[in-house]
C-alpha cells in the first residue's frame, strides 16, 4: 500500500491505518493553506490592491481550525496511540502460549539463541565467550542449555504463533526492524527488551540493524524465514540435533 | 554614549586595527564576524554532504577527480570507505547544526539586529560577547582539525550515542572538545542577549512593542542558557568515559568484538540520551524561532500592515520555549518505554504542534489584505511558509508512537527536519541577508541576481527532501553507507538516490549567485539610503552603515513594531521612533 513494505504482523494493519489517517489528515491541511495562501497572494499583490488594509482578516475561522487540529490530534492519541502501546508493545502474551527467542546483536551480525525444545534458556556467561565456538558464552554445564542453539543472522519462525524476542547487545546500541512485521525495537547494552508480535504470512524478508553501531553497520543484516507449523518443526529438529552432536556453528569458520 | 565613542578622539583612542576587526567588541563587527564565519562552515558542511551524496547515488563507484584528492585513508582509488561516510554523517550534522545554522541565526543576526532594534548603542557586555565569538571559533578550529588526525573526525552521529563513541576514534575526544567551546560560546552569548533584552530596551519600548525578532531572539537565549548545561555536563562525562576509563555510560559485561571490555561498568546507556535530548529538542527550537523572527519582519514589512496576531506570536514562542523542556523524550520512544512515560511525552508533543500551527497560521493570515511586494527577502520568506509547513506536519506521526514504529530512523526522519531546516531556515536566513543587507553595507544587492538563487533553490530543495519522504515510508534507514542497498525493502525506492544526489549539486550550484551577489553588490551595488525597504523598526533609524555606538540621538519608542498602513496616515508606514504620524 501506498509504498510501505509489506505487512506480515498481526498487528501491522492498525499502524497502517493510523498512517494513512495521519497522511490524509497533513494533506488536507496542507491543501488547505495552500488554497489560502495562493489565492492571497494574488488577490493582494501590490498591482491588485495597492492599498494594505490595517485590520485585516476579521473571521475567526482559523481558530476553528486550530481547534479542530487540536481534537484531531487527541482522537489520534487517546483512541489509538496510547492504547496500542498498551496491548501491543507495554503487554505480551502468556508465555506458554508464545514462542521464545533470544536475540543478541553484536556488531555487526545477529546471534539467535534459540532454547530447544525444553523451552528453556541454558546460563550464559561472558567469560565463556569464543568468537569462534561459543559466540555468546553458553554454559554447557547447566542441564537447559544442552539443547540450545544458536544460529547467526537466520531468525525462523512459525506462522500465526506469538513469539516473543528478548534483545541485548554484546557492545554497542543496534536497532532490531522488521520492515515487514512492523517492529522496530531499539537494542540498548545493558538492558534486555521484550518485543513481541504473531506472523501472517510464510515467507522470507530481513532484518535490518537500524541504530548507527560502527563501519558495518549498513551491513549488519539477518534473515527472517516464516515457515508453516511442519516446516518450522522439522527445521528445529534438524537444528537441535545438529546442536548437540557439535556445539560448533559454521558461520565464523 | 555616542560623544564618548565617535567624537572628539585624538588619534590614541582610535581603536587598533586589532580592535576593530580581530578582538572585536562591537556587536555589528561580531555579528559579521559570526556572520562570515557561519557562513563557511554551512558551506563547509554542505561539501561534506555532497561528497555523502556521491556514495548514496553510486555506492561503491570511484569518485572522478576529487575522490583521489581526499587520500587513501578515506576514499583509495576514490571509493568511499564506510569510515569516512560516518565521519562525513556525523560532521555535516554537528556543523550545520552548531556550527552553522546556530551561530548564523543567533551569534551574527541576533548580534548585528537585537541591540538596534531595541534602541541600544551596544549588547550589555561587549567583552563577553568577544569571548563567545572567540570560543566558536576555536570549537570550530578544533572540528575542522579533527578530519586530519589518525582516525579522522568524529563518526558516531551528531548524537554520538553511547557506548559505540565511548570506544570511538580520537575523532570522538575533538568532537567532544570542540562542542565543549561550542557550548560554552553559546552560554556566554544566552546571558548577553538575555541581559541586553531585559536592561538595554530604549524609552518606550515596552516588551508587549518588541519586534517579534527580538522576542524570538529572547526565548532562544533561554533555551540555550538552560538547555545546555547538561549537554555540557554529559560531554565531559562522555570525555572521562574515553581518557580516564570511567564508566557513567557504560553497563557492566560489555563484549567488543569477542573481548570483555576492561572497564568496571554499571553506567547508563540511556542516560546519555536524555541529557543529548534535554539539549537537542530545545535545540531544534534554537534552529527555528530565530529563523521565525525573521519571517515575522519581513512579512510585516512587505505585506505593508501590521501581523494578523502580534500576540498570539508573543504568546506562542514563549509557550514553546517552555514547552519544548518537557518533549525531549519523543526521540526515545523505541528504547524500550513504558505506556505511561510515553503517553505524557506524546501528549506534551501534541500540546507543542499547537503553538507552532498558531504562529504559521498567524503568518498566512497576516496575507490577507495586504498589498504584497514581491522582493527578494519576500520571495524567500513566502517559500519558507509551505515548506516549514510540510516539516511541522510530518513532524505528527513521528510524535506518536505507533507511526514512528516503522518511521523512527529513517529517511523520513531526514526529510522532516531538513524540510525545518533547510527550505525553512536556511531560506529564512537567506531572506534576512537580502533583506538588512543594505543597512549592513549602505549598498543594495541584486535583484536579477537574486532571482537566480531563489527559484532553483526551491525548486532543487524539494527535489531532494520530498524523494525522501517515499523512501522512508519504504523504511529505508538513514545513516546506511549504501544507502540502503543492501536490503531488499530498499530496492524499490534506490534509483531515487540519483535524482535527490543531483539535485543537491546543482543546488550548490545555484548558490554561487548568491555569493557572487554578496561580494559584488558590497562593492558596486547601488547605493541605499537609511530606510529602502521603508519598515518601521528602530533599526532603519539609524545611519547607514551604523556607526559605533549605532544612533546619532538615542530614540523614544511610541507605537509597536508593526504599524503599517495605519488609517488616517499619509505613508503606509508609522516608524516606531515617529512621535507624531504624518
Ligand atoms: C540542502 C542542504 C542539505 C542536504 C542536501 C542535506 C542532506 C542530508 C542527508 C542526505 C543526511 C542523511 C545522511 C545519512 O543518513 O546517512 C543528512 C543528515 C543530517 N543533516 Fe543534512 N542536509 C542539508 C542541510 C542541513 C542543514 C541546514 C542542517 C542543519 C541543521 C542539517 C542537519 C543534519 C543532521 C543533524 C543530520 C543527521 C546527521 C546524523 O545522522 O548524525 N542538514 N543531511
Ligand atoms: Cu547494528
Ligand atoms: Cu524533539
Amino acid at each position: 500500500m501506498w509504498g510501505l513494505p509489506d505487512n506480515a504482523a498481526a498487528h501491522g494493519a492498525e499502524i497502517d491505518f493510523v498512517m494513512l489517517l495521519f497522511h490524509i489528515l497533513m494533506l488536507i491541511l496542507f491543501i488547505g493553506w495552500g488554497i489560502f495562501f495562493l489565492v492571497a497572494l494574488v488577490r493582494f499583490k501590490k498591482t491588485s490592491h495597492p492599498k494594505a488594509d490595517y485590520h485585516g482578516i476579521r473571521s475567526h475561522f482559523s481558530s476553528a481550525v486550530e481547534i479542530a487540529v487540536a481534537i484531531i490530534e487527541i482522537i489520534l492519541l487517546a483512541a489509538f496511540s496510547i492504547p496500542f502501546w498498551a496491548k501491543q508493545v507495554n503487554a505480551f502474551p502468556n508465555r506458554k502460549d508464545a514462542l521464545e527467542v533470544r536475540v543478541i546483536a553484536e556488531q555487526f551480525a545477529w546471534n539467535i539463541h534459540y532454547p530447544g525444545p525444553d523451552g528453556i534458556f541454558g546460563k550464559t556467561d561472558i567469560q565463556l565467550i569464543d568468537k569462534q565456538s561459543n559466540p555468546l558464552g553458553i554454559d554447557q554445564s547447566d542441564p537447559h542449555a544442552k539443547d540450545d542453539f544458536v544460529t547467526i543472522n537466520q531468525l525462523h519462525l512459525p506462522i500465526g504463533r506469538p513469539v516473543i524476542i528478548y534483545l541485548s547487545s554484546k557492545d554497542v546500541m543496534h536497532c532490531f526492524s522488521l520492515p515487514i512485521m512492523r517492529v522496530k525495537q531499539d537494542i540498548i547494552p545493558g538492558m534486555s527488551i521484550p518485543v513481541w508480535f504473531v506472523p501472517t504470512k510464510i515467507g522470507n524478508s530481513e532484518i535490518g540493524c537500524a541504530q548507527l553501531c560502527g563501519l558495518g553497520h549498513y551491513r549488519m543484516k539477518g534473515f527472517l524465514t516464516i515457515h508453516t507449523q511442519e516446516e518450522y518443526d522439522k527445521w528445529l529438529a534438524e537444528q537441535s540435533s545438529q546442536s548437540e552432536s557439535s556445539g560448533e556453528d559454521s558461520f565464523w569458520n | 554614549m555616542s560623544s564618548e565613542h565617535s567624537q572628539g578622539h585624538d588619534e590614541h583612542h582610535q581603536l587598533s586595527w586589532w580592535r576593530t576587526y580581530v578582538f572585536a567588541t562591537d556587536h555589528k563587527m561580531i555579528g559579521l564576524q559570526y556572520g562570515i564565519t557561519a557562513l563557511f562552515f554551512l558551506l563547509f558542511g554542505f561539501c561534506l554532504m555532497m561528497l555523502m551524496r556521491w556514495q548514496l547515488a553510486y555506492p561503491g563507484q570511484p569518485l572522478p577527480v576529487i575522490g583521489k584528492w581526499l587520500g587513501s585513508a578515506n576514499m583509495p582509488d576514490g571509493v568511499m570507505l564506510p569510515e569516512f561516510y560516518n565521519q562525513l554523517g556525523a560532521m555535516h550534522g554537528t556543523i550545520m547544526v552548531f556550527m552553522g545554522i546556530v551561530p548564523l541565526a543567533v551569534g551574527a543576526f541576533g548580534n548585528y539586529i537585537v541591540p538596534l532594534q531595541i534602541g541600544a548603542a551596544d549588547m550589555a557586555f561587549p567583552r563577553i560577547n568577544m569571548v563567545s565569538y572567540w570560543a566558536f571559533f576555536v570549537g570550530g578550529v578544533v572540528m575542522l582539525t579533527s578530519f586530519f588526525i589518525p582516525g579522522g573526525a568524529a563518526s558516531s552521529g551528531w548524537t554520538s550515542y553511547t557506548p559505540l563513541a565511548d570506544i570511538a576514534t580520537t575523532g570522538q575526544t575533538f568532537w567532544i572538545i570542540g562542542m565543549v567551546c561550542l557550548i560554552t560560546s553559546s552560554l556566554l552569548g544566552a546571558v548577553n542577549f538575555i541581559t541586553t533584552i531585559i536592561q538595554l530596551r530604549t524609552k518606550g519600548m515596552t516588551f508587549m512593542r518588541l519586534p517579534f525578532f527580538v522576542w524570538a531572539q529572547f526565548v532562544t537565549a533561554f533555551l540555550l542558557l538552560l538547555a545546555f548545561p547538561p549537554l555540557e555536563a554529559a560531554a565531559i562525562l562522555q570525555l572521562m568515559d574515553r581518557i580516564a576509563h570511567t564508566s557513567f555510560f557504560l553497563p557492566s559485561g560489555l563484549v567488543v568484538s569477542g573481548q570483555p571490555l576492561e572497564i568496571s561498568g554499571g553506567g547508563s546507556v540511556l542516560l546519555w540520551q536524555h541529557l543529548f535530548w534535554f539539549l537537542a529538542h530545545p535545540e531544534v527550537y534554537v534552529l527555528i524561532l530565530p529563523a521565525m523572527g525573521v519571517i515575522a519582519e519581513i512579512l510585516a514589512n512587505n505585506t505593508r500592515r501590521p501581523l494578523s496576531g502580534y500576540k498570539s506570536l508573543v504568546y506562542s514562542v514563549l509557550f514553546i520555549g517552555f514547552m519544548s523542556f518537557i518533549v525531549w523524550a519523543h526521540h526515545m520512544y523505541l528504547t524500550g518505554m513504558g505506556t505511561t512515560i510515553s503517553a505524557f511525552f506524546q501528549a506534551t508533543t501534541m500540546i507543542i504542534s499547537i503553538p507552532s500551527v498558531i504562529i504559521l497560521t498567524v503568518f498566512f493570515l497576516s496575507l490577507w489584505g495586504g498589498s504584497i511586494r514581491f522582493t527578494i527577502p519576500m520571495l524567500f520568506a513566502l517559500a519558507f511558509l509551505p515548506m516549514f509547513g510540510i516539516g511541522g506536519l510530518t513532524g505528527l506521526p513521528l510524535g506518536l508512537n505507533i507511526t514512528d514504529i516503522p518511521l523512527h530512523d529513517t529517511y523520513y526522519v531526514i526529510a522532516h527536519f531538513h524540510y525545518i531546516v533547510a527550505p525553512g531556515t536556511i531560506f529564512a536566513l537567506f531572506a534576512g541577508i537580502y533583506f538588512w543587507f543594505p543597512k549592513i553595507t549602505g549598498r543594495r544587492m541584486n535583484d536579477v541576481l537574486g532571482h537566480i538563487h531563489f527559484w532553483p533553490s526551491l525548486i532543487c530543495m524539494n527535489l531532494i527532501f520530498m524523494p525522501m519522504f517515499i523512501q522512508g515510508l519504504a523504511g529505508v534507514s538513514r545513516r546506511l553507507y549504501d544507502g540502503g542497498a543492501e536490503y531488499a525493502h530498499a530496492q524499490g525506492t534506490l534509483h531515487l538516490n540519483v535524482l535527490i544526489s543531483w539535485s543537491a549539486w546543482i543546488l550548490a550550484i545555484f548558490q554561487l549567485p548568491f555569493i557572487f551577489n554578496l561580494i559584488w553588490s558590497l562593492f558596486k551595488g547601488p547605493k541605499s539610503n537609511d530606510n529602502p525597504w521603508e519598515s518601521t523598526t528602530l533599526e532603519w533609524a539609524t545611519p547607514t552603515p551604523p556607526p559605533h555606538g549605532n544612533f546619532v540621538k538615542i530614540p523614544e519608542v511610541f507605537r509597536g513594531p508593526y504599524e503599517y498602513s495605519l488609517p488616517g496616515a499619509k505613508t503606509d508606514f508609522a516608524p516606531q521612533c515617529q512621535q507624531i504620524v504624518t
